[in-house]
């Protein structure tokens, strides 16, 4: 048996490498063309609404993920987490579960039919956390939440001709 | 019910407070979602099954919440927070707090 794991670990690391990376190159393609699909929605994380600004109806708007690290490079982050400093394996995950959250979130936005969202927040739990070689579940979840409103004028309009950037 | 995560509801004059109302829920997926997540775990990726489980836990928190401050008498909840805490592998605790109020 312990042989056994002993043959399969540098084969499940490799498999988890390739199909790891490629799922993220997939991934982000995706998010390019959702993001560009979901810049109609304005995402701002102002508290108080510009004067000028007369909501006409609101909603609160909810975008989650729930994302996990392939095996290989939870294993690479664990070697790296001995000698600490950047752990850069880790950066791409948590920047691919925070952008789709908050695409989800723009499109419940505009299923409500709102498009901006103020208030917007983000938080990041942890769920499980894996052993220190790696193994087991190890699940981050991405929430992004904030309160969608409907103006009576356009709110590009509003910034006097400059483009709002928003999240 | 109104409820928001802004200060105050947007085009609107709070005139009562009631307090804090919250609501939460404990959940776990079955067995067969977990082996499947764990599968899912060695490539990595989204784990679609608890991402469904803590959208439906989140959306009856907020209906609890909702609930607790229709109780109260109040018709608007501003200021909302989540929070989310995992309790054992697999199980997640969601939260949802805020201000239960009246608008005008």
């Amino acid at each position: 048996m312990e042989l056994l794991s002993l043959a399969l670990t540098p084969a499940l690391l490799l498999g988890a490498w390739l199909s790891g990376s490629w799922l993220e190159r997939r991934h982000l393609k995706s998010l390019l063309l959702l993001e560009s699909g979901s810049s109609d929605v304005l995402a701002l994380t102002i508290e108080k609404l510009p004067p000028g600004w007369r909501v006409t109806s609101f909603d609160l708007v909810i975008g989650n993920v729930v994302i996990s690290q392939d095996y290989f490079k939870r294993f690479a982050g664990a070697l790296k987490g001995i000698v600490g400093g950047n752990i850069r394996v880790f950066e791409p995950l948590l920047e691919r579960a925070r952008r789709e959250a908050l695409i989800r979130m723009k499109n419940e936005a505009r299923a409500c039919g709102h498009d901006v969202i103020i208030n917007v927040r983000i938080e990041t739990t942890t769920l499980a956390s894996s052993g220190s070689d790696g193994k087991g579940t190890a699940g981050v979840e991405i929430l992004a939440f904030g309160t969608a409103i409907s103006l009576d004028t356009s709110p590009r309009l509003l910034a006097g001709g400059v483009t709002a950037n928003g999240v | 019910m109104l409820i928001s995560n802004t200060q105050d509801i947007p085009g609107k004059t709070i005139v009562e407070f009631y307090g804090v109302v919250s609501g939460s829920t404990v959940r776990a997926k079955h067995i067969g979602r977990d082996i499947m997540a764990s599968l899912k775990n060695v490539v990595g990726g989204e784990l679609k099954g608890y991402t469904e489980l803590l959208t439906e836990a989140r959306g009856e928190a907020i209906r609890r919440m909702s609930r607790q401050a229709e109780e109260m008498g109040a018709n608007a909840i501003v200021n909302v927070r989540f929070g989310t805490s995992s309790v054992a592998q697999g199980a997640a605790e969601l939260f949802a707090y805020g201000t239960a109020v009246t608008v005008e």
